[in-house]
């Protein structure tokens, strides 16, 4: 009997690591920069060019850091639920327009709606390089004390939103 | 004519050169330790490709900025250590062996080794299992008038017309 049962257990354990295998984006690596200080920048609005913006001014808040593009297709995806969530008002969202021209950042805004409490252009790409960017979408929760809590890349959805960010939002904000 | 156009065909990879020198620092001695080191850095939009192999625009994004570092006058360490501050330690080919990376360069020889204990007892519970049984000189006799009797009968069975009570 033991003869069969073996096999079958580890055929068994085999299938269920694979089966994870499968579901997994190879492309999520975890991020080392959670749980440490949101890197430092200054950079200047995408509507204004003359002001400027930096993550000291959201201290003690919490916040959301929102990396997009207009040459971005899933970007359009998250779109729609930026919007809902900004019509709700729970915390600012900063919008990082990275690697665009300002024309197309503006003009995507403009024919889309704006979900940003404020954009920032990042048209070189050096301030994402530092947050770890490598493909865009992604979204960072800062508290506040300036610390990153989460990273999500890939496009924000109704379901991550509900289960993970604003979960965290709230326990953060209570803080 | 012919050797003219011969000629005019060993030309044409003159062509090639031109798309790929994009980009490349001003000196050379800079671009060569640069695409050195690239080798060692795992471009994270393609999987398993090197940095310096790569034409996505994240890998390019890589190269200059550890083009602009060397020009700083950053060492060659202290450029995998920002990258891997920034992107984890999965950004590098060859991943430092510590507490957390454990598991992955110890896995091979844990396989190796279960699998080897799973051969040997294998192989120790087949040797004492199959062992020629010595068969005494009556028992062979018994064994041969056996067989030809199922002989016998098979061909009898497979036979039913030929059979004589039939």
């Amino acid at each position: 009997m033991m003869r069969f049962i073996l096999p079958f257990i580890i055929f068994l354990v085999l299938s269920v690591f694979l089966y994870k295998g499968l579901g997994r984006d190879t492309r999520e690596v975890p991020s080392p920069l959670v749980g440490k200080a949101a890197p430092a920048f200054v950079l200047p609005l995408l509507h204004e060019p003359a002001q400027q913006f930096s993550p000291k001014d959201m201290q003690g808040k919490v916040w959301l850091l929102n990396v997009w593009a207009s040459w971005c297709g899933a970007c359009k995806d998250e779109h729609p639920v930026l919007m809902a969530l900004a019509s709700q008002n729970i915390l600012p969202i900063v919008g990082l327009d990275y690697k665009d021209k300002r024309e197309d950042g503006e003009l995507t805004l403009k024919k889309a709606g704006d979900p940003y409490s404020l954009v920032i252009a990042d048209m070189d790409g050096r301030v994402g390089f530092d947050y770890g960017v490598y493909g865009v979408p992604e979204t960072y929760v800062i508290d506040k004390q300036g610390m990153i809590a989460y990273k999500l890349i890939g496009a924000v959805t109704a379901e991550n939103l509900r289960e993970k960010i604003l979960p965290l939002v709230a326990e953060l904000k209570a803080k | 004519m012919r050797y003219f156009l011969i000629g005019l065909l060993c030309l044409l990879p003159m062509f090639a050169q031109g798309a790929v020198a994009t980009d490349i620092a001003d000196d050379p001695v800079t671009e060569r330790r640069m695409m050195l080191l690239a080798e060692k850095v795992r471009c994270l939009v393609c999987q398993s490709e090197p940095v310096s192999n790569s034409h996505s625009d994240w890998s390019k994004d890589v190269r200059q900025i550890m083009r602009d570092k060397m020009k700083a006058g950053a060492t060659d360490q202290q450029i995998l250590d920002l990258l891997v501050e920034r992107f984890g330690k999965s950004v590098l080919f060859d991943p430092p062996v510590d507490k957390e990376t454990m598991p992955l360069w110890a896995a091979p020889f844990v396989l190796l080794l279960l699998g080897g204990l799973g051969l040997g007892y294998q192989l120790r519970k087949r040797s004492s299992v199959v062992q020629e049984a010595e068969l005494s000189a009556a028992d062979e006799l018994r064994v041969a008038s056996l067989l030809n009797e199922t002989v016998s009968a098979q061909t009898r069975a497979s036979n039913p017309m030929k059979d004589p009570k039939a």
